[in-house]
């Protein structure tokens, strides 16, 4: 049977190309306003590149777009996919070079308050830059570990080009604020860690005992169940009240820093929302232990607290660790909109752009966030496929 | 009714089926034998199209099968999976009456051949038209597998080791049932199998492959008897060979008067070889007497002789 | 084995059903608030307005779930429609992407795509019902295939050798079974949209997240308490909702319903 044309070329390519010359023609890939105060002119690609393109632009650009072409219909070659991936590399820090020396030259030119900004249209170029280079990297078929190093590798030609920016709104925004951003980072990863680590603790008690007592599994996962169904900031809300209260009842509580606003009610509510990710793996982990190991265990002599330790934690180790990357990564997610009450960490910079209306402050506030999402999220994958390439 | 010429199939390059020559008549049994990697399984499923193949033809009646429309072909014949893939979300009935609903059969026919369909197959209609697949064990899905796959009366029977993951009762009985259903109703039946005692039970012909290629065609006898090379042998289990064939013949050409004392222990008339000798080495005895189908003795088997080539 | 699934749906006895508290606990709470000052003013003896009354509560309820609605009708036939379409010839080039999407719902966090919505279409409900959308599509599209993949396949090879049409078996065989996934994902969508809709009060949309902010902002903790209770109870509600839909199908039925536990 003959291969259709779909087969044989790679339709996926074709739309991210066609996205990304919608995107460069019909958005804005900036936004130049006179003042912080004033909205943004757009500018448009084409407008960026008749004023500072050189002929080695064009033909990087030209070079690029026949490599496209060639990688949608002849998707097969290794070699192509490789190239492909470069020059999407080239390509993000291009266009963020370019975004940065027309910044640099506006602020230069007569007006040194005017704001370059970031445009829907940048956003969509790296966007769809980034979903090229995913499909090629894929096509390319490496090991886990290659192609983080691949993903890794393609953001270099960026990070070394990111200090050319220094004249986008977005950079000055940053270095009016950079102070408080690893403080910010830092305050995330506490809230993160304070709720994660006890439930890691309490979650497998909890489910240890499950396992022995079939009564506390049944009153419990309703439970877990609701809990998980409220949404965050209402439970966060819920738990202001009484923590407020029992912090004027007990004053020492105030001293300590536990009250009705802050990290508290954060870190209560996040542990409680841990709890059934890393309850239910860790539950499904030991169940899937083999009873005969279990038997052979205490036929050998191992007290309970042993057995746990030394056959039923290994061999569940697989099945907990899915359980507790949900739990780190929705928690990551869900720490900020503590800021809300008042938590600090990354959040309350993008909330803090959202109510005085500073966009580049709420990207500056949102790109870490999903970026340590992200992190987390490929930190337990690479964990969970090296134990679980591990002869057991 | 189903000619294979020629008949070729590449996978990445390699080929999996060379150069196939075959010819199915109507109303036989024909089992396609062999080892796993084979090919047996890929041959079945060129013939209602679930594999294309890549060279030579293959002819449904006299015609291409590649002329007709794919799902047309496909509901003339009918198909039994090991894993049976009975819809889980419909009942047994609902499952049975697929291709006659697909065909346009009304209800009042559907609901008919669906009663005669399970009677056939061992299953009361009462209780278990209406029960759902996960409501039954592994050889009650089977037959209901095998039911439907009849459901419209097929031209051709499609069977890729149906019975593999039941346990060795249930398996037994199921041969027996289709051996039976085969003898009744003549359907032409294309059963894949790596079980030699399975194929030498059901057979009328046994198609024996060997990557891809056809080691040798012939009746469970002829295979059995005359090998055509040494791959035949020793895949129909060389030193047994003696030992199967005892099964598949009858003890009637060896009958002789009862001469001195009758035999205390009796066979029936209808008993293979296998079944006489094994009797005899139960009992520790070295004759049998034979009865008819009434109880009466009419004659005697002896080991010697049944163990001889039968003269005349 | 045979085994056999008999659950009978308990005989009416609504007293004993959470979802029917839950929603008399909602209606409650949204229409008798004005009538609660003596209550919440015992409970919070420092404030001098321990009642919402900026708004009804009730409006801003029906205009809390309006927004849900709204939006996860969109993300659902959005999510469905991209789904399916993996399926042909064509779609199936797409799959890894869908998967990719569908995997990206429950790392990205719902609040990074509402507060992005800002910068580009501004305040209001609009990046609201944009963020709620997008989002939503997520977790439904993850049902639709998961739902696709649970299919076994001796079940589709049956289906195709007996000669039925794609088109015949995406309706009759694909569809059924998927459906409990599907549900699963409409419903974790749906339950998600409404906490994400609360939130959305920070951009300007009027739903019952109001009272949280405006109390956050005031430091009125009984203005949180009121507002959080409100979304919480419809959380729930909704879940539970859900949960009976489920329910009420299986025993109609052989769909085997997807355990959420």
């Amino acid at each position: 049977m003959p291969t259709s044309l779909v087969q044989r070329c790679n339709p996926v390519l074709a739309l991210y190309v066609a996205l990304a010359i919608g995107a460069a023609c019909g958005l804005p890939f900036l936004r130049v306003s006179p003042n912080r105060l004033l909205s943004g002119e757009p500018v448009y690609l084409w407008d960026v590149l008749l004023q500072h393109g050189s002929p080695l632009v064009y033909v990087l650009m030209l070079d690029i777009a026949v490599l496209l072409c060639i990688a949608v219909w002849q998707p097969k070659g290794r070699t192509t996919q490789a190239w492909v991936v470069l020059a999407m590399a080239a390509g993000l820090s291009g266009v963020w070079l370019l975004a940065s020396h027309f910044a640099t030259s506006a602020t230069q030119a007569e007006n040194p308050f005017s704001r370059t900004a970031l445009g829907a249209g940048f956003w969509a170029l790296c966007a769809m830059a980034w979903m090229i280079a995913l499909d090629a990297i894929d096509r390319l078929q490496l090991t886990t570990l290659r192609r983080l190093l691949v993903q890794i590798a393609l953001l270099l030609p960026l990070l070394l080009s990111l200090n050319e920016g220094q004249h986008l709104s977005i950079a000055k925004e940053y270095a009016n604020q950079s102070d408080i951003f690893v403080p910010a980072i830092l305050r995330h990863l506490q809230i993160v860690w304070s709720a994660v680590v006890p439930a890691l603790v309490i979650g497998l008690l909890l489910a240890w005992r499950m396992t022995q007592t079939q009564s506390l599994r049944q009153a419990l996962f309703p439970v877990l169940n609701v809990i998980q169904t409220i949404p965050s900031i209402a439970l966060f809300g819920l738990l202001m009240a009484p923590l407020a209260w029992m912090a004027v009842q007990l004053p020492a509580l105030g001293h300590a820093g536990i009250s009705g606003v802050g990290i508290a009610p954060a870190v209560i509510a996040l542990f409680m929302y841990a709890l059934l990710p890393i309850v239910r793996s860790a539950l499904a982990g030991l169940e899937q232990v083999p009873a005969e190991a279990v038997h052979a265990a205490r036929a050998m002599g191992m007290s309970s607290r042993q057995l746990l330790r030394q056959v039923e934690l290994p061999l569940a180790l697989p099945v907990l660790l899915i359980g507790l990357r949900t739990a780190v990564v929705q928690t990551t997610g869900l720490a900020a909109i503590s800021a809300l009450v008042g938590a600090g960490g990354l959040g309350q910079i993008m909330f803090d752009g959202l109510f005085s209306a500073a966009n580049e402050l709420v990207i500056l506030g949102v790109i870490p966030i999903v970026l340590l999402a992200m992190l987390a999220d490929t930190f337990f994958k690479v964990l969970s496929s090296l134990i679980n390439a591990r002869p057991q | 009714m189903i000619r294979f010429e020629h008949t070729r199939k590449l996978y990445d390059g390699a080929a999996a089926i060379t150069d196939l020559n075959l010819d199915i008549q109507q109303g036989e049994l024909l089992v396609l034998l062999g080892p796993s990697g084979s090919g047996k399984s890929t041959v079945l499923k060129m013939v209602n199209r679930m594999v294309s193949h890549d060279g030579g033809h293959i002819f449904f009646n006299g015609q291409d099968i590649n002329s007709f429309n794919v799902q047309d072909l496909r509901r003339r014949m009918g198909y039994a999976i090991q894993s049976v893939g009975l819809f889980p979300h419909r009942t047994v009935a609902q499952n049975i009456a697929t291709v006659p609903k697909l065909l346009g059969w009304d209800a009042h026919r559907v609901q008919a051949r669906v009663s005669e369909l399970l009677k056939l197959l061992a299953l009361d209609p009462e209780p278990y038209a209406s029960r759902y697949p996960h409501q039954l064990s592994g050889g009650q899905q089977q037959r209901v597998g095998v039911a439907r796959a009849m459901a419209a009366d097929p031209d051709v029977l499609l069977m890729d080791e149906p019975f593999g993951a039941l346990d060795p009762v249930t398996r037994a009985a199921l041969q027996l049932s289709l051996k039976k259903i085969h003898r009744a109703t003549s359907k032409t039946i294309l059963f894949v199998t790596h079980d030699i005692d399975e194929a030498l039970l059901l057979a009328t012909r046994i198609v024996l492959l060997n990557q891809g290629r056809i080691a040798q065609v012939g009746t469970p006898l002829e295979l059995l008897q005359q090998p055509a090379n040494d791959f035949v042998a020793d895949f129909l289990g060389r030193a047994d060979l003696g030992l199967k064939q005892l099964s598949l013949r009858s003890i009637a050409p060896h009958i002789q008067a009862i001469q001195g004392t009758e035999p205390i222990y009796a066979i029936a008339y209808t008993a293979t070889l296998r079944e006489a000798i094994s009797q005899m080495a139960t009992l520790h005895v070295s004759s049998l007497s034979v009865t008819d189908a009434a109880g009466t003795v009419i004659g005697q088997v002896r080991a010697a002789d049944l163990l001889e080539n039968q003269h005349a | 084995m045979p085994e056999s699934h008999s659950r009978q749906i308990p005989k009416s006895n609504y007293w004993a059903n959470p979802l029917v508290w839950s929603l008399a606990a909602l209606l409650l709470l949204a229409y008798g608030l004005p009538y609660s000052q003596p209550l919440f003013a015992a409970l919070f003896p420092d404030l001098l307005r321990p009642v919402y009354l900026q708004e009804p509560m009730a409006t801003l309820m029906w205009q809390h779930m309006g927004l849900v609605l709204l939006s996860s009708s969109l993300a659902v036939i959005i999510a469905t429609l991209a789904g399916l379409a993996t399926i042909s010839e064509t779609g199936r080039a797409f799959k890894p992407l869908m998967e990719t999407l569908a995997a990206m719902g429950q790392t990205f966090p719902p609040v990074a795509i509402l507060a992005v919505a800002v910068p580009a279409v501004g305040f209001g409900e609009l990046p609201a019902l944009m963020a709620l959308s997008i989002f939503g599509v997520l977790p439904v599209l993850q049902g639709t295939l998961a739902g696709l993949a649970s299919v076994p396949s001796p079940v589709m090879d049956s289906a195709r050798a007996m000669g039925m049409r794609p088109r015949q078996i995406l309706v009759e065989v694909q569809m059924p079974l998927a459906f409990p996934f599907w549900l699963a994902g409409v419903r974790t969508s749906v339950v998600v949209n409404i906490g994400t809709a609360a939130i959305a009060s920070t951009v300007g949309a009027k739903t019952l997240g109001l009272p949280i902010i405006v109390g956050l902002s005031g430091f009125n903790t009984a203005y949180v308490l009121q507002g959080a209770m409100m979304v919480g109870l419809l959380a729930i509600a909704a879940d539970l909702a859900f949960d009976r839909l489920a329910f009420v199908l299986q025993a109609n039925g052989a769909l085997a319903v997807k355990d959420q536990a």
